[in-house]
């Protein structure tokens, strides 16, 4: 299967096969109105198998939002046909307006025009915690 | 310091500070009955609980300050649906420190970003409740002297008790200290908290289901209550129950110089005939609690 190469855009690789419309979803590509491919299950020597998006033009990305969702990711910023720019991502520190605080006794839930905001407090296990009520994201 | 939300905002150095600070109002009362005048503090309590709040207003007014606030969530503007950082914003016009409690965890975190007085967390829910353990860490080192190699036995429910896992965090900062866990099974420390601040920092630790059995080797006892809307049935309510409470005869094995604590209130889990025995500091402990916010409040209003 063929996909043209891309003169100016961004190329979002090494995605962890299947996360790719959930990256596509969270990231709002639908809204473009530019070409977006995704291209799931494409063999990988590192991976084994690995989902890739190329976007055909260059727009700022949340890279924190990117790290968060799947920190194996690789970014390359394309111009003129030629990589530009290369960058790895890792978890964020801190995730800010993504994930929502389950917890029902946390100051968000009576408060919901406040900043949802979560810290990286175990990097090997993946764990955020809301910074109001410490409850870890997603328990 | 800015605010205190979580007993981490303050280093070892800076908690002994305030407890040295305690130590000498203990000593000196008269030489700090004017520090804080013309000073108010504001004592915000969304939620009641009268032993926190008369502390609070007890050490401001012992201070020569003075205190205005309320003590329930009706009786605020809260009760319109008005934010927390709106009635922080309105309250620090009137106040040059608040003390704060609410019901929802987080909230004394919202009110100190949007504060430009100091803003002292006096429980939020089931999450903080920082001057209850600087109170537990003064009432240990008045008694003890040291903080450094005690054993530190902490029984009933470990699982909700939020001043257990404060003193845990706290005292895990201290050289040599080793904790003795004593619970049922259905209330044992939650999984993160042990992780946290005893497995990964290598701190020897026991877990038992028996006082009794660990009695003798203990130098702090810290009691909590033992709920019964904490158990799935009634019938192991029932049976663990009087397991938790602390007798005489369950002291008949306890060092002569252990101490026994319990953050208060206290319903049924230490008989009262243990309140004579010397080894028993949970009066004095809300003494204390008086002492350390008195040098809390100084310290966060930058009075010598």
């Amino acid at each position: 299967m063929i996909i043209d190469a891309i003169q100016n855009g961004i190329v979002i690789d090494h995605i962890t096969a299947g996360k790719s419309m959930e990256l596509y979803s969270i990231l709002g590509l639908g809204e473009l109105d530019c070409t977006v491919a995704i291209l799931k299950n494409v063999t990988s020597r590192k991976l084994g198998r690995k989902d890739i998006i190329k976007i055909d033009r260059e727009m700022e990305l949340d890279w924190d939002l990117i790290g968060y969702v799947d920190p194996s990711i690789t970014v390359n910023i394309i111009r003129g046909g030629e990589l530009k720019e290369k960058r790895k991502l890792n978890l964020p520190e801190r995730i800010r307006g993504v994930l929502k605080c389950k917890n029902p006794r946390c100051i968000t839930s009576v408060e919901q025009e406040l900043p949802q905001e979560f810290i990286l407090t175990d990097r090997e296990k993946r764990v955020y915690r809301c910074i109001y009520c410490e409850s870890q994201a997603g328990a | 310091m800015n605010s205190l939300i979580d007993i981490f905002d303050l280093t070892p150095q800076e908690i002994m500070e305030l407890i040295n600070t305690a130590c000498d109002i203990i000593d000196r009362p008269a030489a700090y009955a004017h520090k804080c005048d013309g000073k108010i503090l504001a004592t915000l309590f969304f939620e009641p609980s009268t032993r926190t709040r008369l502390s609070f207003e007890s050490a401001m007014l012992s201070l020569g300050g003075q205190v205005l606030g309320f003590s329930e969530a009706k009786s605020s503007s809260a009760a319109k649906g008005e934010s927390v950082a709106d009635t922080i914003r309105t309250v620090s016009c009137y106040s040059d420190i608040i003390a704060m409690r609410h019901p929802k965890e987080g909230a004394p975190l919202v009110a100190s970003m949007h504060s430009p007085v100091p803003i002292i967390n006096a429980g939020d829910g089931g999450h903080n409740h920082p001057t209850q353990t600087l109170t537990d860490l003064l009432t240990i080192h008045r008694e003890k002297g040291h903080f450094d190699g005690l054993t530190v036995g902490l029984c009933g429910d470990l699982k909700f008790g939020r001043t257990v896992h404060s003193l845990v965090a706290a005292m895990s900062r201290y050289p040599d200290v080793r904790f003795v866990l004593i619970s049922p099974e259905e209330l044992k420390l939650p999984r993160y908290v042990k992780e946290q601040y005893i497995k990964n920092p290598g701190i020897p630790y026991i877990q038992s289901a028996s006082l009794e059995e660990v009695m003798p080797q203990l130098d702090i006892l810290y009691m909590t209550r033992v709920q019964r809307e904490r158990f799935f049935n009634e019938e192991d309510y029932l049976r663990l129950k009087d397991s938790y409470i602390l007798t005489p005869e369950k002291l008949r094995g306890a060092k002569e110089d252990l101490r026994i604590l319990h953050p208060l209130p206290r319903v049924n889990e230490i008989s009262v005939a243990v309140d004579n025995d010397p080894r028993a500091c949970y009066f004095k402990q809300v003494q204390y609690g008086k002492y350390i916010r008195m040098a809390l409040i100084l310290k966060m209003l930058g009075i010598e």
